[in-house]
């Protein structure tokens, strides 16, 4: 069966063959428009069928966590007094934690800034690394050997107890910063744990981004676009970019994943946004200690994360199948 | 071969010198004063501070401060005293060791055992109910978070069956009490070392499964048999046993969550102990630790390669 799926996705002449002998009554004069590269890698994703389940869970729960509070109208911070620790029930959807606070609406509430999370962190470290390893890679020599030492010392850096030192240590300085300036000192906390996992995961894209350069800057069609006088920003942003984007755009959609765990580790922990901003693993350190009392206020967050990630894996799966040259040629 | 480890050696010694001033500079920058308490305590005079100040090196540049740090560090290894535990670093960390060694290692050591012949038959049999059900539950086992994995744990078997402890207690002695309460953290560990590591053995399978020398060896007429395991298997070994060195060092860093659900008296819990108690020696000494496992195994890591892989060759 799956197979089968492979064979045709190794010929995709074939089926547009089959399509087009499908309208020849009716379009036979026309000729068909020509497929774009994007549109090739849209069929060749939506084959993958984990990888479709995978975006639509994925965009399921992103309309759920900024559309559902609009339908579920419950205050995150509000405890009712006489409800705590409730299972699933008609009043509270998925029940209440020990403080007798709502959980759907904190799920709603944390699942907006624990996909914020993932998708800035990820864009931070994608944009750190696209730009070391383009630099690199383009420019070659002293900056190249520079920027790979550079590389490598950041490799060697204990990730998760740098985080946490990092969080731990920047925390109340940053939120005081924030709410004397803007008057959201959460933002501080948002704004922090951002750019430290942002910073701390740059290093895969780097050297990603830095290898197809070095191959990409020697084709043809790169010393054509020199010869006519290509400025080297153009040459870099015009011509070489948009040809490697395919392991980027990958290793981006992955990364958000691996931010989400982080966020929540770092949340779980303890180390992460304080206990009035209920993130998905803030969730979880919050009802660690309640488990014999309430698991509900455990399964709900937990699998909200574990779903979200399951579900940005497969995309990336997905992701990698559909954009690999080697699979669609 | 010996000029390359001595230059690898030399550039390891320059990247731990460097991460030592990165971590340095980070708590140096820290807010807060670290006089801690004496710095506030209306009791003690002002010129009292000073002295001290003055006899700690405080009002020292931070590279100066750092140096003296660095020499005490790692030409007398003073690793100070823990704040809180009041007793020497060391001692206080070789404590712990055993026991992150036991959980951890158990469970790397499992999922190396049970990855290998895992991914190398998802690979034989590919497409197979065999390879789909093993690329699942690999899905399943890295996209699920430790922290949430060991909860279910404990909500299936210690509160829903009564089955294990969740709480560790390194109290404890006989064989069966410590293999119970073991049992949770490192099934959790297992399991994502284990999903992770199939991925990659499964990939590395692959890739070799279709070159020309397996062809070649099938063409020769050997048995089935001793094409997989002396011809493909030994060369898709090569990356994964480099994978396995590189990791080791994750290890100890997965084990900070798993360590902080089950309770148990280990390095990871230490390292979130000392955080909260503001215990920088403890914190500057795992940190540092864990610096030291991951240089240390990169090169394993390169030189392993190069001992199993006759192509490689370094200058």
């Amino acid at each position: 069966m799956a197979r089968e799926e492979n064979v045709t996705t190794t010929k995709p002449r074939q089926v547009s063959l089959a399509d087009a002998e499908g309208t020849r009554g009716k379009e036979l004069s026309r000729v068909r428009a020509q497929r774009s590269l994007w549109g090739n890698a849209w069929r060749q994703f939506r084959k993958h069928r984990l990888a479709m389940a995978g975006m639509v869970v994925f965009v399921v729960f992103l309309l759920a966590v900024f559309l559902g509070p609009l339908f579920y109208n419950e205050e995150v911070n509000a405890p009712f007094e006489y409800e705590t620790s409730q299972g699933p029930s008609l009043d509270h959807v998925m029940g209440t934690d020990s403080l007798g606070q709502d959980l759907l609406a904190r799920i709603f509430f944390g699942g907006r800034i624990s996909l914020s999370v993932g998708l800035v962190a990820a864009l931070v470290a994608i944009s750190i690394g696209t730009l070391i390893g383009a630099i690199a890679g383009f420019f070659g020599g002293f900056a190249d050997s520079m920027l790979m030492r550079f590389t490598d010392l950041f490799i060697s850096l204990p990730t998760l107890p740098l985080l946490l030192l990092i969080t731990f240590l920047f925390r109340d300085s940053m939120v005081n910063f924030f709410d004397e300036k803007f008057n959201k000192g959460n933002f501080g906390v948002f704004f922090l744990i951002v750019l430290v996992i942002g910073c701390l995961a740059w290093m895969p894209t780097a050297r990603l981004v830095r290898a197809s350069f070095l191959s990409v800057k020697e084709k043809e069609f790169v010393e054509a676009a020199r010869s006519i006088g290509a400025t080297q920003g153009s040459l870099i942003t015009k011509h070489i970019l948009p040809n490697v984007l395919s392991p980027i755009i990958v290793a981006a959609t992955l990364q958000v994943g691996a931010a989400i765990i982080t966020e929540s580790s770092l949340s779980f922990l303890g180390l992460g946004f304080p206990s009035d901003v209920p993130t998905w693993g803030q969730m979880l350190f919050a009802a660690k200690d309640y488990l014999p009392i309430n698991m509900w206020e455990a399964i709900f967050p937990g699998t909200m994360i574990f779903l979200t990630v399951l579900s940005i894996n497969y995309m990336g799966d997905g992701l990698r199948d559909a954009l690999d040259p080697r699979k669609s040629s | 071969m010996g000029r390359y480890l001595i230059r690898r050696g030399l550039v390891s010694v320059i990247t731990l010198l460097a991460v030592s001033a990165i971590i340095y500079f980070i708590i140096f920058l820290a807010p807060g004063d670290p006089l801690g308490q004496l710095a506030t305590n209306p009791n003690v005079p002002p010129e009292v501070r000073a002295r001290i100040r003055e006899q700690w090196g405080l009002n020292d540049p931070w590279y100066i401060q750092y140096w003296k740090w660095a020499e005490a560090y790692f030409l007398h290894f003073n690793w100070g005293e823990s704040l809180t535990a009041r007793v020497p670093v060391k001692e206080y960390l070789l404590d712990r060791v055993p026991v992150t060694l036991w959980i951890s290692g158990t469970a790397y050591l499992l999922g190396i055992a049970i990855a290998i012949p895992v991914g190398a038959i998802s690979a034989i049999k590919q497409y197979s109910w065999f390879d789909n059900v093993a690329t699942t539950f690999a899905f399943i086992g890295f996209s699920i978070p430790t922290f949430f994995s060991g909860l279910l744990l404990i909500i299936i078997f210690s509160i829903k069956l009564g089955w294990l402890p969740f709480v560790y207690d390194s109290t404890v002695s006989g064989l069966w009490p410590i293999l119970r309460q073991s049992i949770m953290p490192i099934t959790v560990l297992t399991l994502f070392s284990a999903a992770q590591l199939t991925r990659f053995v499964r990939a590395s399978m692959l890739e070799t499964i279709n070159q020309d020398f397996v062809r070649t060896a099938r063409a020769k007429g050997l048995k089935e048999r001793r094409v997989i395991i002396s011809h493909a298997m030994r060369n898709a070994m090569i990356p994964v046993v480099t994978i396995i060195a590189v990791q080791v060092p994750f290890v100890v860093g997965g084990a900070i969550i798993t360590e902080q659900i089950f309770r148990i008296p280990g390095i990871g819990r230490a390292l979130i102990d000392a955080l909260l108690a503001k215990d920088v020696p403890v914190i500057m000494a795992i940190t540092f630790g864990i610096s030291i496992l991951v240089v240390l195994f990169n090169v394993v890591a390169d030189i392993l390669y190069a001992v199993l892989d006759p192509r490689i060759k370094y200058q």
